[in-house]
């Protein structure tokens, strides 16, 4: 069914007691020409393009618990393409220009929503640094502005613009088309859209063990039985080391747990997404009112989903050094994400040293916004055995040959 | 918050230390290594789910270099000790 106005009213009709199911769930065939491990945006957006751009629809995308209840559904959805290096300008630009269409492309309302990214700067160090990304920006045809602190004054209000603030800010870097969106939307908008070109979704599905015959992987043992596999994808953020330890290698990533936190409801007090790398904490409002703040991650490799003390403090210290005036406002919830971090803090959409296996990670603390594009390359590179321009430059041999692609030093946030 | 044990001040709070990732298992020589080798033991990582051994510095404290054995899914800690000792 087509969601649309019509579709609307015809079920409010009925009080909405009678929507169809947005996908299936199908229990799983013994085979597929394509096995995704992982239901987060990643694994669906690519299961919808191998459909849609390459003709594949025997696809299965096996997730062990619900779809989209990994990182996808714990970020805080910053979406934006300000990175330094050609590659990762270009491709993380395509992700957005893909969002600006997607709700229509997918027939899905995921409330993208362009309110701007506001980086906050407090030294000349800062700003030197900031001219250098500005610059690479604009060569890369990603537009970018310079704010003022009255600019600032006047468009954030409750930001502390006063130079006796504990860090006074000089100035800031904006990119307009930078914005937000609902997260579980971007998860089920795909997986209604590839459910809807033959993909088979399978939730409460475990990927126990990946057999293998020679350099190839055969079948995967899951939760519901042994699957085979004509090819195999991970897409596993935090677990991507513990399915390549199944397939029988190693991956140059570390899993770390991410934090983010939201207040109670406020009135519209914010309507862009402001962060600072030097204090390092960033905030937006969501819809609903709840102010949505995250930080950096935790100090030590983690796969428990809880998070430190420690860094929610800072986090909170940070977030009242640049908006003293919410020091009353109270913390509705607290969560953490394990995200999976690439030495280059770049990502890893690759070919592995199996033969049928590939493998789309390192999508880190930043993976949201990668999910249009990241699906495209991904399935790209699984369709056809060889990567997409966009993902030249994130394989696995790029650790062997040295060509690193360092995005730490550039990030609007740090990692 | 995790409590760690320096070896030299005792249980103390996490934000006094810095973790500097697992305990390598793979030691190879750069003069000799194949760039596959010396890229395995650079970069790649066992990033174990379970119990692993990772080394800690009380930066904030006595500034000395300890190892844990940590679960990296439960942060229940065992033994530890100290440089030299890790292998
Ligand atoms: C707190 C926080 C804030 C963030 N903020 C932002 C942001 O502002 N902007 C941004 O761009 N990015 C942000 N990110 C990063 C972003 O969320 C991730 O990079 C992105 O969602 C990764 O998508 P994914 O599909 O790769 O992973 P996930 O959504 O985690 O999906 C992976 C799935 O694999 C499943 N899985 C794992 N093991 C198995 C198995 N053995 N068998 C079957 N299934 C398995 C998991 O259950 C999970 O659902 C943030 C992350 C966190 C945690
Ligand atoms: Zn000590």
């Amino acid at each position: 069914m087509r969601y649309s106005i019509a579709s609307l009213l015809r079920n409010a009709l009925s009080y909405h007691e009678h929507w169809p199911q947005a996908w299936r769930s199908p229990a799983p065939k013994p085979r597929y020409e394509v096995v995704i491990i992982g239901g987060g945006g990643h694994g669906l957006a690519t299961a919808y393009y191998l459909a849609k751009n390459h003709g594949i629809t025997d696809i299965a995308v096996l997730e062990k618990g619900w779809i989209g209840g990994g990182n996808t559904g714990r970020n805080t959805t910053g979406i934006r393409s300000n990175y330094l290096h050609d590659a990762s300008a270009a491709f993380y630009d395509y992700s957005v220009r893909l969002y600006e269409e997607l709700s229509r492309t997918l027939n899905y309302n995921i409330m993208f929503s362009q309110r701007g990214l506001v980086s906050l700067m407090h030294s000349d160090a800062e700003l030197a640094q900031a001219d250098r990304l500005r610059n690479a920006l604009h060569a890369n045809g990603i537009e970018t502005d310079f704010m003022t602190v009255a600019d600032l004054a006047r468009e954030i209000p409750l930001l502390d613009t006063s130079p006796d603030a504990r860090y006074p800010v000089i100035g800031a870097v904006r990119q307009k088309r930078a914005g937000t969106a609902r997260h579980d939307a971007v998860a089920w908008a795909y997986a209604r859209a590839a459910d809807g070109l033959g993909v088979h979704i399978i939730q409460d599905c475990a990927v126990r063990g990946i057999r293998r015959e020679g350099d190839r992987v055969t079948a995967l043992e899951t939760t519901q039985g042994n699957i085979a596999a004509g090819r195999v994808a991970i897409a596993v953020a935090g677990h991507s080391s513990v399915l390549a330890e199944m397939a029988g290698f190693r991956l140059p990533i570390v899993s770390y747990a991410l934090q983010a936190v939201v207040s109670e409801p406020l009135k519209p007090m914010l309507d862009t997404i402001v962060g600072s790398t030097a204090v390092h904490v960033y905030l937006t409002q969501s819809d609903k009112g709840e102010l949505v703040i995250g930080a950096s991650r935790d100090g030590y490799p983690s796969y428990a989903q809880r998070g430190s003390f420690g860094t929610v403090e800072d986090m909170m210290a940070a977030g009242l050094a640049l908006f003293p005036t919410l020091g009353r406002v109270k913390l509705l919830r607290q969560w953490a994400g394990i995200v999976d971090v690439a030495p280059d803090a770049s990502p890893i959409v690759s070919k592995t040293p199996v033969a049928n296996l590939y493998i789309s990670t390192g999508w880190g603390t930043g993976g949201f916004k990668a999910i249009p594009a990241g699906g495209v390359v991904f399935a790209h590179t699984i369709a056809l055995d060889r990567p997409h321009a966009l993902n030249e430059r994130y394989g696995l041999d790029r650790f062997t040959s040295g060509r690193l692609m360092d995005e730490n030093a550039a990030a609007a946030v740090r990692h | 918050m995790l409590i760690l044990p320096c070896p030299w001040c005792g249980p103390r709070e996490e934000t006094e230390f810095a973790c500097d990732g697992e305990v390598s298992s793979v030691s190879v020589d750069p003069a000799t290594a194949s760039d596959g080798a010396w890229a395995d033991a650079l970069h790649n990582r066992t990033n174990r789910k379970g119990m692993h051994r990772e080394w800690w510095c009380h930066r904030r404290g006595c500034r000395q270099w300890f190892w844990i054995e940590r679960d990296t899914a439960t942060n229940q800690l065992r033994n530890s000790g100290l440089p030299g000792t890790e292998s």
